[in-house]
Parts: structure tokens; C-alpha cells; sequence
């Protein structure tokens, strides 16, 4: 009798094991609504089914958590490109400083985080091709002293606040002869709505971030408003790692094909009205 | 072999060298000595405050009922103030604390390091209360027999007697909770303060390198509470002299 409740026991274990294994690698795609992988061709796929992208949720309108799940438009192209691709989407949110680093040891295929291509991210990873601009501008008090971007000075005599790690971060802490204010005048916070709070209570007297979530977060609060002008412009990409050559050209291939046929501007405009 | 250290070797001197980073190691090392610094003597002189009418209420709850009078009722007011300010600063997360302090109550404060004084000062100050109420209850009850049977006063017989024994017992409890502290600032880049952890952040934020930063910064920390705990144990050592 015991020996059988031994085996039994054995059995379950043993089981529970394999059980345990095999949801780890499929059920994790439930996290995003873009369910693909009924309608894949799998002569088109690589051998996992699965897409894990990277992004960092608190950036409307490219991503964001709607509920339990991520929306935005990073993560509807995504979906797309996933189904292309036959894969099924996973959604990673990690810190957006993660991303990179993670992309570049392959613990994510692609980071899609509204990413700038700079010549720094460059060295470590690979970009697809862009898919949408992005602008940086400024967001100040409507009562503030600052009324231009020319106003703007990194003497000492305002602080600017931003997001940790993003290109308005690695901007605005470069030399004041490269355009930048200077580290000690840059405030880093760990989301954009950090900088926009610590804006509104004074401690900061200006916070340099994308255009859209500054409309945002503008709207959401009274008494803010964005300077004239663009006060950087740059294109948006899909980060992958190096060694990844053939996923890079599929992403690009996939890129290309949703955005001939508007997707890709369909996805946008829904996220952005067109003034 | 070679080609590793080489490797290396490399990516030592683009995180730390190259663009000067080494810099904000410099900066965040200070900042977090300084904040931990501050908070520690904030926390003590709160918690110390704290202790002593936590611990007057339970050596004199029953004499003091027995004498009537306001004194018991106003001791017992303060007392229980005492008790919810340490069930709720016991009860809130650091992080939590720290960006209240930050955004809701010290507005008008934009110098972050005070701002993370205040905040895990205060925060320090509920356990080192705990702690000490702890010590000084934990001396016998005849010590304080003894003192006030040769004619001392309630204060001197704590202050002579009593607290002196506790303040041995307690010391490393103490020395847990400065290292407890000193770690605990590692939140402080929550609410935009350069402290170590936050440059071994913004290191690998623009280097992509996880390894050297991360590793730099646990060196730094924890060669810091090996020094930490090297004073504390000789100050232990120097305190015992006297049993002898």
C-alpha cells in the first residue's frame, strides 16, 4: 500500500513538473488581446511561436496599460507585425532604461518603447526601420517666466525635469556646447508623469518629453503649457539584437508591407486626432 | 583568458571612464552618505523622543493610575499618539513615504536630498523607537529598584542607571538599522535624487552595460557596511570594558 502511494505520488510530481513547464511556454502570450496564432502559416515563423517585446507602459499614447492588459500604438503595431509574422504576441513592462539591455542578451525579441535611434543604442542593438516621428517638446507652467524655447538655459537657473534614460534625458544632460544643459541642471525621474507632478509643485521649472504624452498630460492638468516648436525631432524604430539579423529583416519586411497598405497610419490617427 | 580581461578591460572604461561617469558614482556615493547621514541623527533624536514616552507609559502605567491626577490621562494621550505614528510609518512602505514627503507634503522643498532626509529620518525614527523602548524595558526591573531605594529621582535613575544598560543591549540593533538605512536610500532616485544606485542606473541607461554598474555599486554598499559594522563592533568592544 505505501509503495503504491509512493508511485502515485511520484507520478503527480512528475507530472505537476511537466504541467508546470509546458504553461510557462504557452500561456504567457495571454497577457495581450492580439491573439494570432490561429491564423498563422508556419512555413513563415521561426521555431518559438512567441514575440516578447519590451516596452516600459507609461507613455500614452504608444503604450500603455488599458486594465490588465497594454494598448497604445506600439502595442497594436506590434500586434500586427506579430501577426505577420505568425507569432504571438508577449508583452513585456519593464523600466525603459531594461529594455536595451535586455534586447541586447536576447530576454526580448524586439523593444518597442517609442525609441529614438541615437548612435549611443546604435553600439549595442539594432533598429528596424522607423515607424512613426516623434517630437520632443516642453512642457512649462502657463504662468512661468519661460515663454520660448529660447528661453531655455542651462546655467544654473532652472531645472529641467525629464525621464530617466530617454533621449530628452540624454539630450539635456549633454554639454551646454552640444546643445544640452548640463547633468547638474536635469532632473531624472522614472516616468514622464513623475517629471510632470514634480513640474506642477514647483520643483522642477521645466519638463522636456514627447509631444504626445505631453498633450496628454497637458490636458490632464490644469494650469501647464507647451512651448512653441519642436525641441527635438526624431524617428521612432523597433529595437532588436544584433546577432537577430533574421528577425530584423522580417520585422522590416513586415513594417513595410502594414505600412503600404495604411495600417500602420490607421493606427496613429486612431491614437492621435489629427488637429 | 586575455581576450576576456581585454573585454573587460574595455567595458570598464566605457562605463566609468570614457564620458567621466565615474563622476556621478562620485556624486551618488556622496549623496547617499549624506542623506543616510542626516536620517540617522534625525531618526535617533525622533525615536529617542518617541522611545521615552512610550517606555514612561509602561513602567508607570499602574503607579500613576493608582495617583490619579491628570498626569496619567496626559501620559496616556501622548502615548497613544506615539503608537500611531509608529503603526503608520511601521505600516507604509519607504517608497510610498518618501513620495508623499515629496510630492504632497514638502512641495515647496525642491532640494530632494532634504526632502529624503525628512522622509527617511522620520521613517527611521519609528524603529529606532521600538528598539530602544525594547532595550530600556529589557533592564531589570531591580536595577531601577536599586536606584530609586538610594535615593534617586525617577529621571536620574533612568538616565544613570537604566538607559546606560540599555543603550549596550541595544547597540546592534542599532547598527542593523543604519545598515538597514544605508540601503534603504537606494529608493531615493524615485523622486529624481542622485543617489548611488541611481548613477549605477543612469550608467547602464546609457551604456547598456549591466554588469560593471550594478557591480561597481553593490562593492560600494557593501564595502560601506563592512566599515560600518567594523566601527560599531569596536565601539561594542569599548562599551564592554566596564562588566569587567
Amino acid at each position: 500500500m505505501k509503495k503504491f502511494l509512493a508511485l502515485v505520488l511520484a507520478a503527480l510530481m512528475v507530472f505537476a513538473f511537466v504541467a508546470c513547464n509546458g504553461t510557462g511556454k504557452d500561456n504567457n502570450g495571454a497577457s495581450n488581446a492580439s491573439d494570432t496564432s490561429d491564423t498563422s502559416d508556419t512555413s513563415d515563423t521561426t521555431e518559438k511561436a512567441t514575440l516578447i517585446m519590451a516596452t516600459n507602459a507609461a507613455f500614452p499614447p504608444y503604450e500603455y496599460k488599458e486594465g490588465e492588459s497594454f494598448a497604445g500604438i506600439d502595442v497594436e503595431i506590434a500586434g500586427k507585425i506579430a501577426e505577420k509574422l505568425g507569432m504571438t504576441l508577449e508583452i513585456k513592462d519593464v523600466e525603459f532604461g531594461s529594455i536595451i539591455g535586455g534586447v541586447q542578451t536576447g530576454k526580448f525579441d524586439i523593444g518597442m518603447a517609442g525609441m529614438t535611434v541615437t548612435d549611443e543604442r546604435l553600439k549595442s542593438v539594432n533598429f528596424s526601420d522607423s515607424y512613426a516621428t516623434g517630437i520632443q517638446v516642453v512642457i512649462v507652467k502657463a504662468d512661468s517666466e519661460i515663454k520660448s524655447l529660447d528661453d531655455l538655459k542651462g546655467d544654473g537657473s532652472m531645472k529641467f525635469g525629464v525621464q530617466q534614460d530617454t533621449t530628452g534625458d540624454i539630450y539635456a544632460s549633454d554639454t551646454i556646447e552640444n546643445g544640452g544643459y548640463g547633468k547638474d541642471n536635469v532632473v531624472r525621474y522614472k516616468t514622464g508623469a513623475d517629471a510632470v507632478q514634480a513640474l506642477k509643485t514647483g520643483k522642477v521649472d521645466a519638463v522636456i518629453i514627447d509631444n504626445e504624452p505631453a498633450k496628454s498630460f497637458v490636458k490632464a492638468n490644469e494650469g501647464l503649457s507647451i512651448l512653441d516648436g519642436d525641441w527635438v525631432k526624431e524617428n521612432y524604430a523597433i529595437a532588436i539584437a544584433k546577432e537577430n539579423t533574421e528577425l530584423l529583416e522580417k520585422v522590416n519586411g513586415a513594417l513595410k508591407e502594414l505600412i503600404a497598405d495604411g495600417t500602420v497610419k490607421a493606427i496613429i490617427d486612431k491614437y492621435i486626432p489629427a488637429e | 583568458m586575455k581576450q576576456t580581461l581585454a573585454k573587460l578591460g574595455e567595458k570598464f572604461m566605457l562605463c566609468f571612464v570614457d564620458e567621466g561617469y565615474w563622476k556621478w558614482l562620485v556624486e551618488g556615493f556622496r549623496n547617499s552618505l549624506i542623506i543616510t547621514f542626516f536620517a540617522i541623527l534625525l531618526g535617533f533624536a525622533f525615536g529617542i523622543l518617541l522611545a521615552t514616552v512610550r517606555s514612561s507609559y509602561d513602567k508607570n502605567e499602574e503607579t500613576l493610575k493608582l495617583r490619579g491626577g491628570p498626569g496619567y490621562w496626559i501620559l496616556r494621550l501622548f502615548n497613544a499618539v506615539c503608537k500611531i505614528y509608529i503603526t503608520i510609518v511601521r505600516g507604509v512602505p519607504v517608497v510610498v513615504q518618501l513620495m508623499i514627503w515629496y510630492f504632497v507634503i514638502l512641495v515647496s522643498q525642491d532640494n530632494g536630498v532634504v526632502v529624503a532626509i525628512v522622509a527617511f529620518g522620520f521613517n527611521s525614527a519609528a524603529y529606532v523607537a521600538e528598539i530602544f523602548r525594547g532595550g530600556i524595558m529589557s533592564v531589570d526591573e531591580g536595577q531601577f529598584e536599586a536606584g530609586r531605594s538610594l535615593g534617586f529621582g525617577y529621571v536620574r535613575t533612568m538616565v544613570n542607571i537604566v538607559i546606560p544598560q540599555a543603550v549596550k543591549t541595544v547597540l546592534p540593533t542599532l547598527l542593523n538599522e543604519v545598515i538597514a538605512l544605508l540601503k534603504e536610500t537606494s529608493v531615493a532616485g524615485y523622486v529624481g535624487i542622485m543617489d548611488l544606485t541611481k548613477a549605477g542606473d543612469l550608467i547602464r541607461g546609457r551604456t547598456f552595460e549591466a554588469f560593471m554598474p550594478l557591480i561597481a555599486v553593490a562593492i560600494i554598499y557593501l564595502v560601506t557596511v563592512v566599515i560600518l559594522t567594523a566601527v560599531f563592533t569596536a565601539v561594542e568592544r569599548r562599551l564592554r570594558r566596564s562588566e569587567r
